[in-house]
């Protein structure tokens, strides 16, 4: 089957908009918030919306690191993955941490990134936000707070999430395995 | 970088190492090295595996930087030394290793004064085995994070010119600088005193200076070896005063180089042998960045290799 386009860029930008703004709402001018973006593809997600804050919110400095959870997975023996760059150049200690990820699955990978964070301190409050949330198909009690597109997919299907930074057009796509 | 997974089950040496594999073990160390800079200074992704460090010759920092390479990735390690086992009653060494193997040991760190001991082990047991060094042939974890300390301070190996100066002949991190250096794309020259310096050494395309000035002004790195008295059995020069004065790597010679070169060392000094004081605690030398690396090297290693277990 063709892969069929869940968001076309129009709708990805729509979304990215509409997902700061909810950020706002709860956090204000960013003061007390930092926003972690998990490697590989989260970073892409976390820097966008970084951006977006950046032009809605003229002068203020929102913190924005980076975090990769392979050292913390439980499945490294059984896949081959290559470690990506950490940076957290802020201390999350009593901070509000806004985690990001560009698709939610089984919520393996949002374990390890909790796991990974903890070991630069202990954060006030921890929210998920995603692009998109792959609902029943979760293998852990993990939800986000912020959802960009919520699907209904089942294990053989597919998502893909292409930016612009990567030389194509924001696109979100459903594969299907044939 | 294409790999994904090391080539290889075990590390014995760099000799059966790729240049991938070489780059793909530097990739994974400049994570470590973040890790081991955090507030908690530990992962857990060798929680389930347990590693067994076997060492059969003295060695201060090679063993202390595994061990804290292993606590860091959440193995449980046990500890061996020759001076207190049974090997002095006389046992071999598979049945060392195997009695070992036998408490449910995944991977064997050993350290042995023959040469080939890692080879030979890997032939007979199961677990994944890594080499901290056998006898005068290979330090493959000595040469990976001496080629990262290089790899940090200039940038990139490749392309790079690296003099290795001092005991040739009975250095096992010479052999295994010279294979990894290759692998990544530098040139490497040795320089010594022609008793310190193995026949057919030039057979492995490395440079050959018995001048200590001219390799200076040829290189971008001077790594300074040890001069290896417990393995000198007879006398190969009249007297360590006349090896300094030859060999001996001062101030006033590094000054007037009109180049700032990168000294190295893999230690323990000999302070006022192989390098002064000075220079040893000058700018210019990184040596106790290679010991901070080390942990993040050996961390790398080890973990990729624990990711080659189930295959």
């Amino acid at each position: 089957m063709a892969p069929r386009l869940i968001l076309h860029p129009q709708q990805f930008a729509i979304t990215i908009n509409r997902l700061c703004h909810q950020l706002i709402e709860t956090h204000d001018n960013f003061s007390e918030s930092v926003i972690i973006g998990l490697q590989p593809r989260g970073v892409l997600l976390a820097r966008r919306i970084h951006k977006t804050l950046n032009t809605i919110l003229p002068g203020h400095s929102i913190s924005l690191g980076e975090l990769d959870v392979t050292f913390y997975r439980d499945d490294f023996r059984r896949r081959d993955l290559i470690a990506n760059r950490t940076q957290i150049d802020f201390v999350i200690e009593d901070k509000n941490v806004i985690l990001v990820d560009d698709v939610l699955y089984t919520g393996r990978t949002i374990r390890a990134g909790l796991d990974a964070m903890m070991a630069f301190g202990r954060p006030k409050d921890v929210e998920l936000l995603v692009l998109i949330d792959r609902r029943f198909s979760r293998n852990l009690p993990i939800q986000a707070k912020y959802i960009g597109r919520t699907v209904d997919t089942i294990a053989s299907e597919k998502i893909k999430v292409d930016w612009k930074e990567a030389g194509g057009e924001d696109h979100v796509w459903l594969m299907t395995q044939e | 970088m294409s790999a994904t997974k090391l080539s290889v089950k075990h590390l014995l040496g760099i000799k059966q190492l790729t240049p991938d594999d070489i780059q793909l073990i530097l990739h994974t160390a400049d994570q470590f090295k973040e890790v081991i800079n955090r507030p908690i200074k530990k992962v857990p992704s060798l929680r389930d595996i347990t590693i067994a460090n076997l060492f059969f010759e003295n060695s201060t920092r090679t063993r202390v930087s595994f061990e804290l390479a292993e606590r860091r990735l959440s193995a449980d390690t046990v500890n061996f030394s020759a001076a207190q086992s049974s090997v002095k009653k006389g046992e071999t060494l598979i049945d060392t290793v195997n009695n070992i193997l036998a408490m449910k040991v995944d991977m064997v760190v050993m350290r042995h004064p023959n040469p080939g001991a890692c080879v030979f082990l890997s032939r007979h047991i199961d677990a994944s085995i890594i080499n901290a060094g056998d006898g005068a042939h290979e330090h493959p974890t000595q040469a990976l994070l001496d080629a990262y300390s290089i790899r940090e301070r200039l940038g990139d190996v490749k392309g790079k010119k690296i003099a290795i100066i001092g005991d040739i002949l009975h250095s096992r991190v010479a052999l295994s600088n010279i294979f990894c250096l290759q692998k990544l794309g530098a040139e490497v020259m040795v320089c010594g005193p022609r008793t310190l310096m193995p026949r057919y050494i030039s057979s492995l395309g490395v440079k050959v200076e018995f001048d200590l000035r001219k390799a200076l002004e040829w290189c971008d790195v001077a790594n300074m070896l040890r001069i290896q008295l417990e393995r000198q059995d007879i006398k190969y020069f009249p007297s360590l005063r006349e090896y300094t004065m030859q060999y001996g790597l001062d101030m006033p010679t590094l000054r007037s180089l009109g180049k700032e070169i990168i000294v190295m060392h893999p230690g323990p000094i000999n302070r006022g042998v192989e390098i002064t004081s000075e220079v040893a605690d000058s700018g210019q030398a990184i040596i106790l960045d290679q010991v901070e690396n080390g942990v993040a090297v050996r961390m790398a290693v080890l973990y990729l290799l624990a990711g080659r277990m189930q295959d």
